[in-house]
């Protein structure tokens, strides 16, 4: 998603400090190295990280937000591992904003949980904070028995002077190892000597998932909180222009009725009172610029820049001598289209706006980020803006925007009491950021053996970097839309990739899990076998020769082979497809099994992952993390598609937006290799992965390529 | 005023008679354990039980449930059935960002209840009704089957 940095890099800003922390105990984390004079003034450091109570109670805030992908479990484990403490004493906490305590050393110090990176980011400055800790607690010890603190050791919990048979628990210690001096260098356990990373920890986030006691931000209750809904332009860009004001007051339980350039808002007891006030109040927006944009505009648009020169992401060899005297050359152009995240939780944010500033109780990927654009809408200094985050109920990269947020605070400001702004879920699929349209032109050569001499690729689509981060946008380069793509895993000679902004008209894009690579794997993985088809050769075979010199995607390949019986033949109309990635720092090899029924209807029977994501953390949540992906993925190359008719949004709920279901459900067999290289990423390389693994399993059972999706069932109808 | 009881006590909220009981829970009883997904009764995540049967809290009225009873997922732990599917859902790690486990857990406990020992074709019968963006399916199929089980050897 962003630009990568080695490990080696990470830290080198901040530095770890420790303090006794209120009511006990000792208090640890990193600040950066600016504000940490730390010899003279030790900083404030609220909540960073670690906290040792008086119990021995380990407490860490964690830096990223639980959204489902098992952080409140993994960063903890990295804590727990080198502190030397049991997971059973350990819990969690949610961390305010604050980039400086929290920020992601692999995301440029911003605190935002996205792009696959939370244990990326934060493998080795939590292991060193743990460490340092534990150095401390024991360098405690030693002071209190007056012994050298090289001859103590820990078991968990504990540390322990063997000599004389002696221990102290970490609880009796905390307090006078906060004054101890923080080691300057610590020492990080072998991989061989970890008892905590690698083995499957019980999850710490999700004993109130399963009783309703767990509080996501749509949960926020406040004292004299009312609830309201709210109805956007149906056009993006429109403005409100009339409402039936006296008609939403007759409703019972309407409290307030409040306006917005491009929404209407009503407030009520309750969200029925709102929902049915809204009815009432029938706004009329006018379209504005957008009225009449469909998606064939926007196709026709994308198709119109496809035929121009774009940015070069990377150019090895020269495409074009190599292309021109190619023995076979094959050209092809894939779209993918508008997606909505369309996550459990609708869209929803509660906001007090008080006299000394404002209260904001939300999940959120990006608090930070948050917090400024609230102080900006509302004319207030950031500290003046209070984010309270939550559990969150699905993000898929939906909640690293601020834009309900915004919306709330603007409602908020206009009432003297707080309110719960919750939308509707046709409000959430309708006013979503969409996954951008891409549309991808290919043109290859091939040698006389029938493999790749020319590759072209270029990318045309909007540009989500240049709105989200824009220093990241560089001479026209989006990193993030040519992710995977300029760094695929193959290698031919001459290679060029190129990047085309084009932005459909009005329409916001946002990120969606997989980023970059979702589209980049799927048209990359497809052209592939379209290549080895060219070729006559297997799909398989084709990639181990382009692998030669990658050992570990060629790893995964082999062995997703051997485990998904790779040419062992099928039934009619059944297929299978492969496809490979190297995203997020992790190697992943994806076999799925197709049933094309004879109405065209795909069935994805099963799927196959064999994955190298270097050190894992967390095993369990790895695999889950994989079959989530997966899944995730299924329902966007089936079914998901956002399209747009004058201006509006044609889907509206899962009755229109399709999701897959548990009977539609393929089984899914995970296979990790075992690895010590840096961890990669997980979250997201299961849903990048997945649709040309499918995509190949129906050319196979059908002889269609497709180049589209979600899949046209049309097409693949068999012939009678 | 419409009197009902929840989780075995008795409740009493005055709100229009079509007001769905999701609502009520949610914004008057103030019990946020059931959730709202999509408010067309198209992904199960408000799934309560209405004496024992699992409904859409989105699709209830609350005149309908006047003196029934209402289990929601922060009461369903005094069932076997509940308890049972609440421990093979944390024994199995089923739960991700959690958002629709609710509906899910109050879907399995009305299935194990009704059918002992379900079969796939039950699980997907009974369940199919409730969406989850995490893709905890495969899971949830497992947690089924061993809450089943466990309630059986009591």
């Amino acid at each position: 998603m962003l630009a990568r940095k080695t490990n080696s890099e990470l830290s080198r800003r901040n530095f770890l400090v420790a303090a006794a922390a209120a009511g006990g105990g000792m208090m640890i984390g990193w600040v950066p190295a600016v504000e940490a004079n730390v010899e003279k003034d030790p900083p404030a450091m609220p909540d960073a990280y670690i906290r040792i109570d008086g119990q021995g109670k380990v407490t860490i805030t964690s830096p990223m937000i639980e959204m489902g992908q098992g952080t409140y479990t993994s960063l903890p484990m990295l804590v727990a591992e080198e502190l030397d403490v049991d997971m059973a004493n350990v819990s969690v906490a949610i961390s305010p904003p604050n980039d400086k305590l929290y920020g992601n050393p692999l995301l440029g110090h911003a605190q935002v949980t996205g792009g696959s990176t939370s244990i990326r980011g934060f493998y080795l400055p939590l292991r060193k904070t743990g460490a340092a800790a534990r150095a401390m607690l024991i360098a405690a010890a030693a002071e209190i028995w007056g012994v050298d603190p090289a001859t103590l050791r820990t078991e968990p919990g504990f540390v322990v002077d063997d000599s004389a048979k002696r221990r102290l628990s970490y609880g009796e210690l905390a307090d006078r190892a906060a004054k101890i001096a923080v080691p300057s260098e610590v020492k990080l356990k072998d991989a061989s000597q970890f008892r905590i990373i690698g083995t499957p920890a019980k999850r710490l986030d999700v004993s109130g998932k399963v009783n309703g006691s767990a509080q996501y931000g749509i949960d926020a209750k406040m004292p004299n909180m009312k609830i309201a809904t709210v109805s956007a332009s149906p056009v993006f860009g429109g403005k409100l222009v009339s409402f039936d004001e006296a008609a939403a007051r007759k409703i019972p339980g309407v409290v307030q009725v409040v306006k917005l350039d491009n929404a209407l808002a009503v407030v009520g007891d309750h969200y029925w009172a709102a929902k049915k006030g809204l009815e009432a109040a029938s706004p009329v927006f006018d379209d504005g610029p957008h009225g009449n944009v469909s998606t064939a505009d926007v196709v026709a648009g994308l198709a119109r820049a496809a035929e121009g020169s774009g940015a070069v992401a990377k150019s090895d060899g020269n495409f074009a001598t190599a292309f021109s005297s190619a023995t076979e050359k094959v050209e092809a152009t894939y779209e993918a289209p508008f997606l909505a995240h369309a996550a459990m939780e609708p869209m929803n944010c509660t906001v007090a706006v008080t006299g000394d500033g404002c209260d904001v109780w939300v999940g959120t990927q990006i608090p930070v980020w948050a917090q400024q654009a609230v102080a900006a809408a509302l004319k207030l200094k950031n500290e003046q803006v209070r984010i309270h985050n939550h559990l969150i109920g699905g993000g898929f990269g939906r909640r690293l925007e601020s834009d309900g947020i915004v919306q709330a605070a603007l409602i908020a400001r206009q009432l003297d009491f707080p309110v719960k702004v919750v939308w509707s879920r046709e409000e959430d699929i309708q006013h979503d950021m969409y996954r951008p349209y891409y549309y991808d032109r290919f043109s290859a050569g091939l040698d006389a053996q029938g493999m790749p001499v020319a590759w072209s690729h270029r990318i045309v689509g909007s540009s989500i970097m240049a709105r989200w981060a824009p220093p990241l946008f560089k001479n026209g380069i989006d990193p993030d839309a040519v992710d995977g793509a300029a760094d695929m895993p193959y290698a031919i000679e001459n290679f060029h990739v190129e990047y085309v902004r084009e932005e459909p008209p009005g329409i916001p894009t946002a990120f969606w899990r997989g980023v970059g690579p979702t589209h980049n794997v799927y048209v990359i993985e497809s052209f592939i076998d379209e290549l080895a088809a060219k070729a006559k050769k297997d799909p398989v075979e084709y990639r181990r020769a382009l692998l030669q010199k990658n050992p570990r995607a060629l790893h995964v390949l082999n062995r997703a082979a051997e485990l998904s019986n790779w040419g062992k033949p099928l039934g009619p109309r059944q297929g299978r497809g492969v496809s490979v990635q190297q995203a997020f720092g992790t190697y992943m090899c994806q076999v799925a099994e197709v049933t094309v029924g004879k109405d065209g209807q795909v069935h994805v029977d099963r799927v196959y992952v064999v994955l190298d994501t270097g050190v894992v953390v967390n095993p369990d949540t790895v695999v889950a993390q994989v079959q989530s992906g997966v899944i995730f993925g299924i329902s966007a190359v089936l079914w998901g598609e956002i399209t747009l008719a004058k201006g509006r949004v044609q889907q509206s709920n899962f009755d229109d937006y399709r999701v897959i279901r548990i009977d539609e459900a393929p089984k899914i067999e995970v296979e990790i290799v075992k690895s010590e290289a840096d961890p990669g990423g997980i979250g997201e390389p299961g849903t990048s992965g997945l649709a040309p693994a499918v995509l190949n399993a129906v050319c196979a059972a059908t002889g269609v390529r497709l180049r589209k999706t979600p899949i046209d069932s049309k097409r693949l109808k068999e012939a009678s | 005023m419409i009197k009902f009881k929840v989780n075995g006590k008795e409740m009493s909220a005055d709100v229009p008679d079509d007001m769905p009981v999701l609502w009520v829970l949610r914004d008057v009883l103030g019990m946020t354990g059931t959730k709202f997904g999509c408010g067309i009764g198209q992904c199960g995540a408000c799934t309560i039980h209405v004496d024992g049967e699992p409904q859409r809290a989105c699709q209830t009225q609350v005149s309908d449930v006047a003196g029934h009873e209402v289990t929601t997922i922060e009461g369903i732990g005094a069932t076997p059935a509940g308890k049972a599917v609440q421990a093979a859902w944390l024994n199995l790690e089923v739960v991700q960002c959690g958002y629709c486990q609710s509906g899910q857990i109050m879907s399995a406990s009305a299935l194990i209840k009704a059918t002992p020992a379900p079969s796939d074709s039950d699980i997907d019968a009974a369940m199919t009704g409730n969406i989850c963006r995490c893709g905890t399916y495969l899971r949830i199929r497992d947690a089924i089957k061993e809450a089943a089980k466990s309630v059986a050897a009591k």
